[in-house]
């Protein structure tokens, strides 16, 4: 293999990690927390990337887990004031149940695709109304944590200026990316790609299709728990219908599909892309005089749309193909 | 406990509402069993007629009974065009691919609504709204029972349409086997284009119906699409009689849900019965097994 | 001593007796052929084996242990490898990936496993092509890349379902010397499915003839050839040879 092309990916990610790290030296703290939000939609999406990109299970409920990780956590520390290090374990614990739970439901009974994705749908759309009329977590009107600070760094209890939020999302976000590096040269990554693609041909290879789909499904589920505690702790307020939404859902898939679906960096450029260009038609319509609800969504859509018609595997594989990776 | 007259209320509103439920789906029923489609847009479509059905009472105060000719030929254009301009192409395509394609258009539509005509609810106010009729203990809204009737009558006409014509022949051919029907110089394309105006002319007529029964806004649009495929699946894929039956479950059990728990729930209990019937008979009630 | 026993084995499919009480004995070591016209159960005998169902009654043993009902992962866990009459590449992965997904049965560690695959595609001839996408390859080599990827999970016994059909006859003796090869160097056992004659006469030293479901013949392949009942229902009619 050339020399050259093995080193370029390495040369890139030094560089982006490079102006990751130094951004807050650099921008705002507006721009701080768009960063931010940025990076949380990176790492959900490579959390839903792992079901749906490795192990080809479209999950369209993914704000269930978000949901029950903050909600968890929160429950935890509105109440015991149990900080969010412990009332993590507790988030990935029933995040990974439910997923499990799912995924064995489905998976016996031979539910894919369409049916699954709706499976998945109902799942959320059954907890969302069940945490309306759920008095302990405070029903529809939600759930307030305490918020002591914001000054200087107290990691015991997430809480601090965006400045340290940007770090710990940077920090989970680049985790994520390395996990699912790791994960896709192992043998998991190859089992998984081996049962997307030919899920009988891998079955006569040796591969226990069922057992490593739940594992995808157990994994992803852990993985967006911990976006649950984070968003718990970063805006502090809790509400079914905003958290459980189907909306949450598909905000979670927008960056890999518009991204790539399946590849290490799509989650990442499709955020970036989204979050950026929404924000920059939101401040144009706004110095326009045209702040009308609805038009951000339909950006999205429109986004959306032109992606999934002219670039079906995502924004990232052509330019990966430019830089030669 | 409530009373017994007053539980035979509810389930014959149930039964009512749920039929204009089932024409709902029996629209998606017709798109997804023949050209494959998840119309994730199916409630949004739903949702626009309802918004159309307003304005033109507003506008021309034609009731929406009336509405319904001008509401239908709209959307069958609209359906036939969104076909055959953007869902065509994505015939070969993976299914997520066709899935995310009517995501991104249920996003834009539920989202053009609102912009268009902001959150707050809209209704339309005639006479009869208000009337009902006494059948012994039974008190039946009118304005429920013209528009159930209303969409028995749409369903008989689309049954009809699909079993004695040969164009409804030709269209449930192209369900059951695509090569077999390109090869026998079927245009599966236009026949694809003409069963979603179809679906969409059932969602229209359904739509107009609904307007007098519910106040209209934007977030009807992704509840009724999910309504709808759990319509369809629980009175089973394929099956006409599937999704009337289908709605009339699922509006009876709402409406029973409703009463005996609190009617915030009563989704609830439709997503409880789509997970049941996906694990237990995913071929629906009346549905062939795939 | 026989590696694989199928004992008395039977399946219905819904009223169609797809196999009914066939039994033969496949001796470590040897390639073996399991003949008959189509319809004659052999893909039913073939899927019951790999694990895909399981028969209705009768007995399949593998070195003596039972894996009659068993699934197709643990069959193949239990050392045999299949490959599929119509291919199955992994179509989105290169060839050597394809192979890693076998490799890794056995060896846990990626770069074993790489090496491993590498080695059976050099074996096979494939070598060159280990980095191409696997849906650019032509029928032959896709043949050889299934057997590749069966190769790999190190299989004692290996099942081969009409791997021969559309191949043309140079191609076809190409596939005859591969298996030769690997029943020699390895002493891999071999059992194939085959309509091609010319294949299994070649490469068998023990022949099986089904017809309707049930074993009407077994024996080498001189001796089958001369049988009337085999002569009667299916050589005469259609002979590749």
């Amino acid at each position: 293999m050339n020399r050259n092309r093995a080193l370029t990916p390495i040369y890139l990610l030094t560089g982006l990690a490079a102006i990751l790290v130094a951004l807050p030296f650099f921008v705002g703290n507006y721009a701080l927390s768009v960063a931010t939000l940025i990076l949380y939609f990176a790492y959900t999406g490579q959390a839903w990337n792992v079901m749906m990109g490795f192990a080809g299970q479209l999950s369209l409920g993914h704000a269930l887990y978000v949901g029950v990780g903050a909600y968890a956590a929160g429950a935890l520390f509105f109440y015991y004031g149990i900080g969010p290090w412990a009332g993590l374990w507790l988030a990935i614990a029933l995040c990974v149940a439910l997923g499990l739970v799912i995924g064995f439901l489905a998976f016996r009974f031979g539910i894919s695709g369409v049916y699954f994705a709706l499976l998945t749908i109902a799942f959320a759309e059954f907890t969302r109304i069940g945490f309306d009329h759920f008095g302990w977590t405070g029903g529809p009107g939600g759930m307030f944590l305490r918020v002591a600070q914001r000054d200087t760094w107290d990691l015991a209890n997430f809480r601090g200026p965006p400045l340290m939020y940007y770090y710990a999302m940077l920090f989970l976000t680049a985790g994520a990316f390395a996990l699912c590096a790791w994960l896709l040269r192992s043998r998991a990554g190859y089992y998984w790609q081996a049962i997307r693609e030919d899920e009988e041909a891998a079955r006569a290879l040796g591969i226990n299709a069922f057992r490593w789909k739940l594992l995808a499904v157990a994994i992803s589920a852990a993985m967006t728990a911990v976006a649950g505690v984070f968003f718990a702790f970063y805006y502090n307020n809790l509400f079914p219908e905003q958290i459980f939404h189907i909306s949450r859902s598909i905000e979670i898939i927008l960056g890999p599909v518009i991204g790539g679906v399946g590849t290490l960096f799509g989650p990442l450029l499709g955020a970036a892309v989204l979050t950026l260009l929404s924000d920059g038609i939101s401040d144009a319509l706004n110095a326009l005089g045209l702040d009308i609800p609805g038009v951000k969504q339909v950006f999205y859509g429109l986004v959306l749309l032109c992606v999934v018609m002219f670039l079906p595997h995502g924004i990232w594989p052509p330019i990966a193909r430019r830089l030669r990776l | 406990m409530p009373a017994a007259d007053l539980v035979a209320n509810v389930v014959v509103s149930g039964i009512l509402t749920g039929l204009v439920y089932g024409l709902m789906a029996l629209g998606l029923s017709v798109i997804f069993g023949v050209v494959r489609v998840v119309n994730f847009a199916h409630g949004e479509m739903m949702t626009i007629a309802m918004y159309m059905a307003t304005v033109l009472f507003a506008a021309l105060k034609l009731d929406p009974f009336l509405a319904m000719l001008p509401v239908a030929a709209a959307f069958f254009v609209f359906g036939y065009a969104l076909q055959a301009g953007l869902i065509n192409p994505f015939i070969t395509r993976p299914e997520h691919s066709q899935f995310m394609l009517l995501v991104a258009v249920a996003i834009i539509l539920v989202n053009a609504m609102l912009m268009v005509f902001g959150p707050d609810a809209r209704n339309v106010q005639v006479d009869y709204q208000l009337e009902s009729f006494e059948l012994g203990p039974l008190l039946v809204d009118k304005a429920r029972l013209f528009a159930a009737i209303a969409a028995v009558v749409a369903a008989a006409a689309f049954f009809a349409f699909f079993r004695y014509t040969l164009t409804g022949k030709a269209i449930r051919a192209c369900a059951d086997n695509y090569l077999g029907a390109r090869i026998v110089g079927l245009n599966v394309k236009h026949l694809y284009a003409l069963t979603f105006g179809l679906g969409a002319v059932c969602v229209a007529i359904a739509g107009c119906a609904m307007v007098l029964l519910v106040d209209v806004t934007p977030p009807l649009g992704p509840s009724y699409t999910l309504l709808a495929f759990v319509i369809v699946i629980v009175g089973g894929l394929g099956s006409m009689g599937g999704a009337l039956l289908g709605g009339v479950l699922i509006g009876v059990s709402e409406a029973l849900a409703g009463l005996f728990i609190t009617p915030s729930a009563k989704s609830m209990f439709s997503f409880g019965l789509l997970i049941l019937v996906l694990l237990l008979r995913p071929q629906g009630l009346l549905g062939k097994r795939a | 001593m026989s590696l694989l026993e199928v004992r008395s084995v039977s399946k219905r499919f819904r009223g169609l007796r797809a196999v009914h009480d066939a039994s033969f004995d496949v001796p470590q070591g040897e390639i073996y052929g399991l003949i008959g016209p189509n319809g004659a159960g052999k893909t039913t005998t073939f899927n019951m084996i790999a694990g895909v169902y399981a028969p209705d009654s009768g007995e399949i043993l593998f070195g003596s242990a039972p894996i009659h009902g068993l699934r197709a992962d643990q069959v193949c866990a239990a050392g045999i490898g299949r490959t599929f009459q119509i291919v199955k590449p992994f179509a989105g992965l290169s060839v050597l990936d394809n192979v890693m997904v076998g490799a890794f049965l056995r060896e846990r560690q990626a770069r074993a496993a790489r090496e491993l695959s590498v080695r059976i595609l050099e074996r096979l001839g494939l070598g060159a092509k280990r980095e191409l996408p696997a849906s650019s390859l032509t029928l032959p080599d896709r043949k050889r890349l299934e057997v590749a990827r069966a190769l790999a999970t190190r299989p004692k016994l290996l099942l081969l379902d009409e791997v021969m059909a559309g191949l043309r006859p140079t191609e076809c003796d190409q596939m005859i010397a591969v298996f030769r090869e690997l029943n020699r160097a390895d002493g891999t056992t071999i059992l194939l499915i085959e309509h091609v004659m010319r294949a299994v006469m070649a490469l068998a030293r023990h022949i099986c003839v089904l017809h309707h479901g049930e074993v009407i013949a077994r024996g080498t392949p001189q001796e089958v050839v001369r049988n009337p009942a085999v002569l009667e229902c299916y050589l005469g009619e259609e002979t590749e040879v």
